[in-house]
């Protein structure tokens, strides 16, 4: 009688409903979206990649602006994947209850949680893609290789959105996403290769960030923005996969305990 | 309203020994219901009887533990996602999109259902005229009243045009007109031949929706019947109603031996009996007593059966 939380998700192309959804309210506000997309990473990129930049040798064999691009198409993935699957997935799941609402018609909380993951991801692709389109509008994409990263970043996108569901279905409130980004969020930021070579680590370190998924997002990112095949392409993203199905796996049986039992 | 299928049954909704704990602590406990089509099932019960647990269970929204559930001649929970597709439900607690103008609140849910586009955009006029919305499409919803957003709630929960309307306290904290129209908007949806499945703790509303009602508390049917075989049943056709200054001592020397039951609130006291006459008699002489002489009514049988104290 009781359907276990663990029972293997139902996959339905019901989840689209959902996507939809999300997708028409952002529709109405996605003038200010884009312009938000588009000025955060130009601001970094200015500001870091060209006045640091310019006290800096190349990095990495790249100027440093060239380098850094690379990684804020990632972390910018990241934060924009995190940040729906987090407060506004919350928003939607306990304050406005939104999913209530979701599942007295014939969806399941399989259907909804995925259809959240996918918006996620596909949210934060506009993010990564926009410091894309940035870098390529100040020079610094180097070959068409870089079309990959749009598949790419929605892969990586669909991983750091399941790991904000998980948060999400944990969170008794908004204050609970402050200590993912701190302790999660913000360090991978620092030690990823977002700003700097993870050679530079030392080597614990360097051990340690190899199980932490945006190290794999950038390793991949950054060779196909400058032209080159990554090394151990299918390692990274097979590490990217496994964090995009367990942690939705993960986040759907913990959504499950949460809301239906 | 669509035809039932040939050879189905024209139960509604069927449950029998239901069960379901939070914890330790069983919220129903062996529970049977059987609503037939056509017509309008009250679930009464105080706060914590139990009441939106049953709802939520029958839907297949949380998993019961014991007994079977039958919705719509499909298993619940097992295939209660196909039978929500011609169920509506109104819940308790108001969910409408924020996100969204009232005419977008019916698109986007029509949507859910897998109904094609052009099929929902034609029934949201009709939609919101049965609301009282007409003018109101591109409102957005928080600057709606509460008793808008109740109607567009239930006007939401029609758009699949379902046989079987669910609603969880649907006027709770509606001011009176706005209760009156959504009870008569419910009359209409009965004429249609939609069935109609409730919970309320507003006995009137049970009185003049329902045809036939169950109560409940501490997750058991305490009582089931018609509003006025119940009250036929479970107590007497008469109350007096004594109260202020003097009401105390009137109780003990005359109420509580002249009527056949007396039960108090604070300083209220409430006599119940076949023949109000001595009582009234006895207080039209001293004069000094405020009364009320009415005809026992729901509330009656609900307190005698769930009791006067308080439940938080």
């Amino acid at each position: 009688m009781t359907r276990n939380v663990l029972s293997p998700p139902g996959f339905s192309l019901r989840f689209i409903h959902v996507w939809r959804r999300n997708q028409l309210v952002w529709r109405k506000l996605a003038l200010a979206a884009a312009l938000g997309n588009l000025a955060d990473p130009m601001l970094y990129l200015l500001g870091l990649g060209y006045g640091l930049g310019a006290m800096l040798p190349e990095v990495a064999g790249l100027p440093y602006v060239a380098f850094l691009a690379a990684g804020m198409v990632c972390s910018s993935t990241m934060m924009s994947a995190s940040f729906e699957a987090m407060y506004s997935g919350f928003s939607r799941m306990h304050v406005q209850r939104t999913w209530d609402a979701i599942m007295n018609a014939p969806l399941t909380l399989d259907d909804v949680v995925l259809g959240e993951m996918v918006w996620a991801a596909s949210k934060s692709v506009l993010s990564g893609m926009a410091v894309l389109a940035v870098a390529w509008a100040l020079g610094l994409v180097a070959s068409p290789l870089a079309l990959l990263l749009l598949p790419l970043v929605f892969l990586a996108g669909l991983a750091f959105a399941a790991l904000g569901l998980i948060m999400t279905a944990l969170a008794p409130g908004y204050d609970f996403f402050t200590y993912y980004f701190t302790l999660a969020i913000t360090p991978m930021m620092m030690v990823c290769g977002v700003f700097f070579p993870v050679e530079q680590l030392p080597a614990w370190l360097q051990g340690f960030i190899q199980f932490v998924p945006l190290t794999h997002a950038v390793a991949l990112a950054r060779p196909l923005m400058t032209g080159a095949m990554p090394a151990d392409a299918l390692l990274h993203l097979a590490v990217l996969a496994v964090y995009a199905g367990v942690g939705f796996y993960a986040a759907l049986v913990l959504t499950r305990r949460r809301l239906l039992n | 309203m669509v035809p039932l299928d040939a050879g189905m049954t024209t139960h509604h909704l069927r449950a029998s020994g239901l069960r379901k704990k939070f914890g330790g602590n069983e919220v129903i406990a062996g529970i049977d219901l059987d609503i037939e089509a056509g017509e309008c099932f009250g679930l009464l019960g105080p706060n914590g009887a139990g009441k939106t647990t049953t709802l939520r269970a029958c839907l297949g929204l949380i998993d019961h533990d014991g007994g079977t559930i039958e919705l719509l001649g499909r298993a619940i929970p097992a295939e209660a996602r196909v039978a929500r597709e011609r169920v509506g439900i109104v819940p308790q607690v108001d969910n409408l999109d924020p996100d969204f103008t009232v005419a977008e609140n019916l698109l986007v849910y029509g949507r859910y259902f897998g109904l094609r586009e052009r099929t929902i955009r034609s029934r949201i006029p009709g939609l919101l005229e049965f609301a009282g919305l007409g003018t109101r499409a591109d409102t957005r919803i928080q600057t709606l009243s509460g008793g808008m957003k109740r109607r567009l709630t239930l006007a939401r929960a029609l758009v699949n045009d379902p046989d079987l309307i669910f609603l969880d306290e649907p006027t709770t904290g509606l001011d009176p007109q706005a209760r009156h129209v959504i009870w008569e908007r419910l009359r209409q949806l009965l004429a249609q031949g939609k069935t109609i499945f409730l919970t309320t703790h507003f006995m009137d509303e049970a009185e003049r929706l329902c045809h036939r009602l169950a109560i409940m508390d501490h997750g058991r049917i305490i009582a089931e019947g018609a509003p006025r075989a119940l009250i036929a049943a479970h107590i007497e056709p008469q109350v007096v109603e004594v109260y202020g200054d003097g009401a105390r001592d009137w109780a003990a020397s005359i109420g509580s031996k002249t009527a056949e039951r007396c039960e108090s609130t604070g300083e209220t006291f409430f006599c119940y009996t076949q023949d109000a006459d001595p009582l009234v008699h006895d207080l039209e002489r001293r004069g000094s007593l405020r009364y009320l002489h009415r005809h026992a009514n729901l509330e009656d049988v609900f307190l005698k059966l769930t009791g006067r104290e308080l439940r938080d």
